[in-house]
């Protein structure tokens, strides 16, 4: 308790991390190919997924993952993100203290497309059954936990994290999320005429339409005082729109709430943070909605970016992806800047570019927002 | 103050309270009056207790609220659901667009908080949900997926979420504050009751729909929670141990 009389929040440090994508293993690699502007959405033709060509940032066949023949993708890529993010830490994740968090949308739904539906496949794709065998391959004590809040997962896993943290019941927490696009998620996107007929361009009057993205990311954090002077997960709060299931919100109030609740429960002011990783995806409704949002919550001056021009939507992998690259602007001093982006529609009171930029920051906001009319945001700064 | 410090933020036990809280009492029944008592003498500095002021379960063709029998239809679950809004008159025509993950906890929700809930006692963005379930959306996965050879539905395709059906609810009950979605394999009220806490106890919400909402074919299980911070008529104290008396059929 400080002086104040209000109870100490417990500060929870990022120990680690890692973007595992079609443009790099790690998250240094990953930083490296956006600085020089390479973007994992390329067309795709002749594919089993679509009798059409599409636009997507997908992992090439020949790009190996790890070697494990009892694992589908979606495990391979959640094991090679948190393997490659454990390296980099000397915590203990087989005792009580350390808990898992998974975070997916649609996680072994590819399965149905080549498996003859049955009990032993129900139970194969079951999420818990994926949580399970990668919590049992690095040895985790804990029970893992998994997120599934479509789009928001990400973020939500974050922050679900940063709470459980905060309130002591772990010391350490391992989020990880990933997600794989086959035909099932290609196909509804389609059925929905969401996707872009070219690269995505997120925010810019052009926009029509998103790309998908498969990939990974992990991030580790931890309350243990021996990380200080590491980023840190400072504030976060998710909102529902109450509008309409597969459309955003109207108005952007609802995001607008969770943002201005996380700066708040970050104990920040909106002039201390540098800049906005928004969700992005390109489609008309959803850049409209977060122009409007960052507005209401007196942020739309702040820089402001999509990265979904470089990894496609990741959909449970999302959050973390960008949270990621966004933690390593912080480091860098190196805001990414926007691909696709030239002009705003003239609605749109936001501070995007396509160059990056240099910069100096010690906090920026993440947001999210998903069908169901999620919404999530956070605060991660120094 | 220092003792409310210590205090603060300690993981709780099933019961409602804090460990320490817990250990004063030694834990023993016999003293759960003073131990009460104690807890609405201390509610102005410490956080909780909270208060399952109502709950609904849907399950094996029965609905019942708090333990009473509303409606019962042993039919296959797209009868039972659509019987079940015919009986209680509902007018939503949204409903039957829904998937039947959505269609349970719709209705399960709209029970819950027809008498109990007063709705205007609260802003909508300080009502939160959390749900958890075993199978995420697989049983309109399924059936999305059998339209994709032929001409893929976007309607089946929206509902691929398992968090479709808490925005359905929300929706219907503007409900615009905290929410999360998880999945696990079974039922763990310890996990939702510290999810649930830590949003009541940082005023995050002021009161919180939380539980399960399950559907795989012909398999159906619905409980829903309204949590709230005051006590009224038969509330129970919030706690895994009264939410898993629940789930498992409620107190005798």
């Amino acid at each position: 308790m400080d002086k104040t009389g209000t109870a100490m929040v417990k500060d929870v440090f990022v120990m680690a991390d890692n973007v595992y994508s079609p443009i790099g293993k790690t998250t240094a690699e990953n930083f490296i190919n956006l600085k020089n502007n390479i973007s994992g959405v390329k067309r795709h033709s002749q594919n089993e997924m679509s009798s059409q060509p599409f636009f997507a940032a997908l992992f090439d066949d020949d790009q190996q993952i790890i070697s494990n023949g009892s694992y589908t993708k979606f495990e391979c890529l959640l094991v090679a993100s948190i393997d490659e993010a454990l390296k980099q830490t000397d915590i203990n994740i087989r005792d009580d203290k350390t808990i898992l968090v998974i975070s997916t949308t649609k996680g072994n739904i590819s399965l149905l497309e080549t498996e003859k539906y049955s009990e032993a496949l129900k139970k194969r794709m079951s999420l818990t059954t994926s949580a399970q065998l990668i919590a049992d391959h690095f040895r985790f004590k804990q029970k893992p936990i998994v997120v599934s809040n479509a789009c928001i997962s990400g973020v939500l896993g974050i922050i679900t994290a940063m709470r459980l943290l905060r309130s002591g019941t772990y010391e350490n927490a391992i989020i990880a999320g990933a997600d794989v696009i086959s035909k099932f998620i290609l196909s509804g996107f389609q059925s929905f005429q969401a996707l872009s007929p070219g690269v995505c361009r997120p925010f810019d009057r052009s926009h029509n339409g998103l790309n998908l993205g498969e990939g990974a990311g992990t991030i580790i954090l931890s309350t243990n005082k021996k990380y200080a002077g590491r980023l840190k997960i400072k504030g976060g709060s998710l909102s529902n729109d109450a509008n309409h299931i597969s459309g955003p919100s109207r108005t952007g109030a609802e995001l607008a709430l969770a943002i201005s609740r996380s700066i708040a429960d970050a104990g920040v002011h909106t002039e201390e943070i540098g800049f906005i990783s928004a969700h992005g995806t390109g489609t008309v409704y959803n850049d409209e909605m977060e122009a409007n949002a960052v507005h209401i919550a007196g942020a739309g001056k702040l820089p402001l970016n999509s990265l979904k021009g470089y990894y496609g939507h990741t959909l449970g992998a999302a959050g973390l992806i960008e949270t990621i690259i966004s933690m390593e602007s912080l480091r860098q001093d190196l805001f990414i800047g926007t691909p696709g982006f030239e002009v705003a529609p003239e609605s749109h009171r936001i501070n995007a570019s396509a160059d990056h930029r240099s910069i100096k920051a010690d906090n920026f906001l993440k947001t999210a927002s998903g069908f169901g009319g999620c919404n999530a945001a956070a605060v991660i700064g120094k | 103050m220092h003792c409310v410090s210590a205090l603060h933020g300690e993981p709780r036990n099933r019961r409602g309270g804090t460990l320490q809280r817990r250990r004063l009492f030694g834990g023993r029944r016999d003293v759960s009056r003073l131990y009460d008592r104690w807890f609405h003498f201390t509610a102005f500095v410490l956080k909780g207790p909270y208060y399952i002021s109502a709950n609904c379960t849907i399950s094996d063709g029965i609905i019942s609220e708090d333990g009473a029998v509303l409606f019962k239809s042993a039919t296959p679950i797209n009868d039972f659901l659509l019987t079940a809004y015919q009986h209680f008159q509902f007018n939503y025509p949204k409903f039957y667009k829904m998937d039947n993950l959505s269609k349970l906890g719709w209705l399960t929700a709209d029970l819950l908080l027809q008498n109990t809930f007063n709705k205007d006692g609260y802003k909508s963005e300080d009502v939160g949900i959390v749900i958890a379930n075993a199978n995420s959306s697989l049983d309109d996965d399924l059936k999305y997926y059998d339209t994709v050879a032929d001409v893929a539905s976007p309607s089946l395709f929206v509902y691929t979420l398992p968090n479709i059906v808490m925005g359905e609810i929300s929706i219907r009950h503007r409900f615009k504050g905290e929410q999360a979605f998880f999945v696990q394999e079974a039922f763990n009220a310890d996990f939702l009751y510290r999810q649930v806490s830590y949003l009541l106890d940082n005023d995050l919400v002021q009161a919180c729909i939380c539980g399960w909402v399950d559907v795989l074919r012909q398999d159906y299980r619905s409980v829903l929670f309204l949590v709230e911070k005051t006590k009224k008529g038969n509330a129970v104290l919030f706690s895994a141990e009264s939410m898993d008396t629940i789930f498992n059929g409620g107190f005798e």
